[in-house]
């Protein structure tokens, strides 16, 4: 039934339309100079104009050949879709575990994983440092990858999801004769895919966008993901905003574009998230 | 009895979960316990041995840990701006105009994109030469004849409180604004539109339309509606909020002082977290670092349960 709307609420519409308006450019601004400062020539950049004088495209190839920016790229997809691909799998079969078993000790060890979800993440890196360095796996994927694949917040966050799916759906697979691995995959995680496609789309992120763990854990400069690479991009070449620009534009397209894909998603994860705290 | 029988499949599936969290969670926190009551230290080849409380009563008594413990709670000051403003950008967007999913997706960007590539762009903005930030104050300045000396940004020690550089007290002369409100003005920009605008925007939507006509039925002008209606019913979510700002808050700053502007001027940017880094990761003091990450930890234990305690029974009772 739609609402009557009063003349005044139609004159707070239009203050509210003004202010979005307003507040949007305010938020995209930042954006905008961006994208326009990596296509000028560096005096452009210094000479404080708006738009380009000469549109320089060029400046992306540059990057190219200054620094080994595909290769960050491929070093953050790798490490950022092997962990989105274990944090899911560990996640999903603890959540399982938690969300549609019955056992005792239950509710006391799940309460001890969120418990866990308040320790300043300072608190663990140093002892995980340690650990990775005498596994020698400093400077490896591997040490960026595994002690990132395993989420409390993952767990969390699929479990919310699960305990939502109707207990007859197992039990009928189960009088059936399924094994709890077949209840598993053929009954739980098809309707649990729009908590996976979340956490997938929150883990994938998290990682493409991990500073601490990388800066710490990676030596050798071709081993950089894209936040470390960029980042002495930014402290080792000097003044060159327009390639550095440039730089920072490539590497929040993938972010962008996930989002866009993924907005529904997201927008709901975040809103469980909170539920419980 | 069924609770028995499902055990062993229940640990099965919880292992490779449980492995992790043992190896890099649960076993990490005992760990940096014991390790901060030693002198382990990756640089110096010297025997690890214990060594009591000594690294927690140097930690507290470090004049640095004082100064960056209060550069923390500065910046923590942009939180309740920045809960405002999501609380109103949320309002605004709950009006279901026509384009609110557009002007929401354009809103969300900044928190969205947040990282070292926007901080690299923060950067730039801020050059007091041709960043784009002086570059419009210096035409506004301009515009009004008012002759405005722009800031230097993330050179400037400057700072809205006071604040005095190096020790812990006031000075009138550092008043202005410098690399702290920079910080602080990129989080706001990064913050308003993000999370917590759309956890306010869900909490919204909780609001029965009932109650808020009923209450403009009965003469209730916007705001008392708002203020007796809406506030009342967003208690929560005001709540959930302001614990994780807090928690959040308390271990923040890390990126923005390595990437921006390496803690300084004159330490000015420096956090907790950033001054753990450099503890453990520039000067390998594991034991003395770890004291001072446990000490980071008992605060935002603290302010947990302080806001547990009197918080939630406060919130809803609004």
């Amino acid at each position: 039934m739609p609402r009557s709307r009063s003349k005044s609420d139609r004159a707070t519409d239009w203050g509210a339309v003004i202010l979005l308006v307003f507040l949007s450019a305010c938020a995209i601004a930042p954006f905008a100079w961006m994208v326009l400062a990596s296509f000028k020539p560096l005096q452009d950049v210094e000479s404080s104009a708006l738009l380009p004088k000469v549109w320089k495209p060029e400046n992306y190839g540059a990057v190219f050949r200054q620094i080994p920016f595909a290769r960050y790229f491929m070093n953050s997809a790798f490490v950022a879709l092997w962990v989105t691909f274990l944090t899911c799998l560990t996640s999903s079969m603890a959540a399982y575990s938690f969300a549609r078993l019955r056992w005792p000790g239950r509710d006391t060890v799940f309460k001890l994983y969120l418990a866990t979800m308040m320790v300043p993440g300072v608190v663990t890196m140093i002892p995980n440092y340690a650990i990775v360095v005498k596994l020698h796996l400093l400077d490896s994927f591997t040490g960026l990858i595994v002690p990132a694949s395993f989420s409390a917040f993952g767990t969390f966050l699929l479990r919310q999801f699960m305990i939502t799916i109707p207990p007859a759906l197992d039990e009928a697979a189960k009088i059936d004769g399924a094994s709890h691995w077949k209840v598993f995959l053929d009954v739980v995680m098809p309707l649990a895919k729009p908590g996976l496609a979340t956490l997938a789309i929150f883990t994938f992120l998290g990682t493409y966008g991990s500073f601490y763990w990388p800066l710490i854990l990676l030596k050798s400069p071709h081993m950089r993901t894209v936040p470390i690479g960029i980042m002495f991009f930014d402290s080792n070449y000097g003044r060159q905003t327009n390639l550095l620009m440039a730089a920072a534009v490539m590497a929040i397209i993938p972010p962008v574009v996930l989002y866009l894909f993924g907005q529904k998603f997201l927008v709901k994860g975040i809103q469980i998230g909170a539920v419980k705290g | 009895m069924k609770k028995r029988r499902e055990l062993l499949p229940a640990l099965g599936f919880l292992a490779p979960n449980m492995a992790g969290f043992l190896v890099f969670t649960a076993g990490p926190v005992l760990f940096s316990l014991v390790a901060s009551l030693t002198n382990w230290n990756l640089k110096q080849n010297v025997p690890i041995r214990a060594v009591g409380l000594r690294n927690y009563t140097e930690a507290i008594a470090d004049p640095a840990f004082r100064v960056d413990f209060v550069n923390t709670l500065y910046f923590m000051l942009a939180a309740p701006l920045a809960i405002v403003g999501a609380l109103f950008v949320a309002i605004l967007l709950h009006r279901r105009l026509r384009g609110v999913t557009f002007f929401r997706t354009l809103l969300y960007l900044p928190s969205f994109t947040s990282g070292v590539a926007i901080m690299i762009l923060w950067k730039q903005l801020y050059n007091p030469d041709f960043g784009a930030i002086n570059v419009a104050l210096r035409h506004v300045s301009d515009f009004l004849h008012a002759g405005w000396q722009t800031p230097n940004w993330l050179s400037s020690t400057h700072n809205l409180a006071g604040l005095k550089v190096e020790t812990v007290g006031l000075d009138k002369k550092q008043f202005g604004l410098g690399a702290r409100e920079a910080i602080i003005f990129m989080g706001i920009w990064g913050a308003i539109g993000g999370n917590n605008m759309l956890l306010y925007l869900a909490a919204l939507t909780g609001v029965p339309d009932e109650l808020t006509e009923a209450a403009q039925l009965d003469g209730a002008g916007r705001w008392s509606c708002f203020r007796f209606v809406t506030w009342p019913h967003l208690a929560p979510t005001t709540f959930f909020i302001i614990v994780m700002s807090i928690i959040g808050g308390l271990q923040g700053g890390f990126e923005q002082a390595r990437v921006m502007t390496g803690g300084g001027p004159a330490g000015t940017t420096t956090t907790l977290a950033y001054h753990i880094y450099s503890l453990a990761f520039e000067q390998f003091r594991m034991g003395y670092a770890s004291a001072v990450a446990w000490v980071l930890f008992a605060l935002v234990l603290g302010a947990t349960l302080v806001n547990w305690r009197f918080g939630s029974r406060a919130a809803f009772e609004i």
